[in-house]
């Protein structure tokens, strides 16, 4: 285990057997066989449990960069959510020497109102006092390339306008550890390069960043670790090529994206 | 050694554990400017839906107050409470913040996943954000109220200021009663579905059209009872403030100073107890 093999470095993120289950209302009606529940035809209403990560353990370390990569519904986002400590676990614990940072396509601001206004919101809801958000709201709209439209409604913006913001809020500060869920797949090439530049930035600090995404290229460039979820569990952790290879392999790909 | 040793000798922390019920009212109240920007913005949004934009914060309760007047007027006839236009403003207004604070912090958590799924936040400032939106469209609504009374010819007396400590105290018993609901429809979402019903039954027993006093006259055990709600109570405690012919008592002060602090301390504590399960499914 990596603990044990690099017992020098200080760990900031410790994950110990974490289990993360999901309790939903669903009709019963699944055409699957051999599955609880009765057959294509039964009509109840239950409680289906889904076991999203099962068990998984592993430790991170100051300064690393980890690539989170996996198949859709493998598991990785409710696992950075529960890093994040968003997202209970069921069993098992999560350590880390700071509050982590989530950054994901999901957060939600307020679409009707301005971006300059989300972006104070949006500061203020991470813990910033509202001069230092003034202070930095300049610098935040640059870095999103949105000077035209912070006056607009967030409801105005395209997808990847309204991604841009959110990461450029969220990275607009160092954090010791970051979390970034694939925000970056809906930005245009010149603001992928700036965030990348900037995820490197945000690492030489001392900070802590993990990557979830599916773009092998990016994690290639960014990542010195990577860890490989598949059907919530670990299946591999360790050197970016060896792992991205492998997967490579799994999902049969020939060409590195 | 185990991975939990490992990470405490190093001195990391478990992620999302709650905090000590103190220290996290401290990073609350530390957080406080974003429950305030949130709800100032919120409705800023709400009020650029419509032409007429922040004026239904007033014309609405106008409304409302008008047709009860109207329906309840021409009802009870001979049997309306003295001084009836203020007796109903005063009414219908205290009502529609505590009915506001109820079913606004039933969706305060609920209705925010998104929010809660995607940044870590003490998250009492959500009930906290419903419960300043609703002081937001409370302060038109007291400023309406109080040109109503000077038009009725209500002499203005000292006793008005009583208002202000009034309102504070309904705003502690409003921010108790909605972290209570905030919480309660996480574990139960159908409540939702009944919120209507309790604030209808609420409205009804509350003497905000009627007087308590007149229809159970005959019944004494079951006005004590009656008396007890602590709506009736704000609402008759600012109606001795402010309208000729109703007087505030000592026993209405006591009984609102104490559902004040109560409904607010079990509210912060039973909101607090459940702060690592927000964000949750079911």
């Amino acid at each position: 285990m990596a603990a044990k093999s690099k017992p020098q470095q200080k760990p900031v993120v410790v994950v110990d057997d974490v289990h993360i289950v999901y309790k939903v209302f669903a009709s019963g009606r699944r055409a699957t066989r051999g599955s609880a529940g009765g057959g294509l035809f039964a009509r109840k209403l239950g409680l289906r449990e889904v076991h999203a990560v099962k068990g998984v353990s592993f430790t991170v370390f100051e300064g690393e960069s980890i690539g989170i990569i996996g198949s859709n519904g493998s598991g990785k986002s409710s696992l950075m959510t529960a890093i994040a400590g968003l997202n209970p676990v069921e069993r098992g614990s999560i350590y880390a020497s700071a509050r982590p940072m989530l950054l994901g396509v999901g957060a939600v601001l307020l679409p009707a109102i301005s971006g300059l206004k989300n972006i104070l919101l949006g500061g203020l809801a991470m813990g910033y006092s509202r001069k230092e958000i003034s202070a930095n709201a300049d610098a935040i709209t640059k870095f999103a390339g949105l000077e035209e439209f912070i006056d607009l409604p967030m409801k105005t913006y395209s997808a990847g306008m309204s991604a841009r913001l959110r990461f450029s809020i969220a990275a607009s500060r160092d954090h010791d550890i970051l979390i970034i869920d694939e925000a970056l797949a809906v930005g245009d090439q010149e603001f992928r390069n700036r965030s990348e530049a900037r995820m490197r930035e945000l690492r030489d600090n001392a900070g802590t960043v993990f990557l979830v995404s599916h773009s092998m290229k990016s994690i290639l460039d960014t990542c010195t670790r990577v860890i490989w979820i598949e059907k919530g569990e670990l299946k591999m952790d360790g050197d970016p090529k060896k792992v991205v290879a492998a997967y490579n392999k799994h999902t049969g790909s020939t060409t590195i994206d | 050694m185990s991975l939990a040793e490992y990470a405490r000798e190093h001195g990391l922390k478990r992620v999302g554990a709650r905090e000590p019920f103190f220290e996290y009212l401290k990073h609350a109240w530390q957080r406080r400017d974003f429950a305030y920007i949130m709800a100032l913005y919120t409705n800023q949004a709400n009020n650029a839906k419509n032409r007429l934009g922040r004026w239904w914060i007033v014309l609405l309760p106008t409304i409302q107050a008008g047709v009860y007047g109207l329906i309840f007027g021409v009802l009870l006839g001979s049997t309306r409470p003295e001084n009836f236009i203020p007796y109903l403003f005063t009414g219908v207004f205290l009502f529609s913040f505590l009915q506001g604070a109820f079913a606004s912090g039933a969706t305060a958590v609920t209705g925010n996943l998104g929010l809660v799924r995607s940044l870590s936040f003490p998250r009492i400032l959500l009930p906290a954000n419903a419960v300043i939106q609703q002081i937001f469209s409370l302060l038109p609504q007291l400023g309406l109220l109080l040109v109503t009374l000077l038009a009725f010819q209500q002499p203005l007396t000292w006793a008005w200021f009583a208002l202000i400590p009034i309102v504070l105290l309904m705003v502690m018993f409003g921010f108790g009663l909605a972290t209570i609901s905030a919480r309660l429809t996480v574990h139960v979402a159908d409540l939702n579905k009944l919120i209507p019903f309790i604030t209808r039954i609420v409205f009804y027993v509350s003497g905000i059209f009627f007087s308590m006093e007149k229809v159970l006259s005959g019944y004494p055990l079951a006005l004590q009872i009656a008396k007890l709600n602590p709506v009736y109570v704000y609402i008759s405690l600012a109606r001795g403030a402010v309208v000729d012919g109703y007087s505030m008592t000592a026993e209405l002060w006591i009984s609102a100073i104490a559902w004040a602090f109560g409904t607010l301390i079990v509210g912060l504590w039973f909101f607090w107890k459940a702060e690592e399960r927000y964000g949750r499914e079911i």
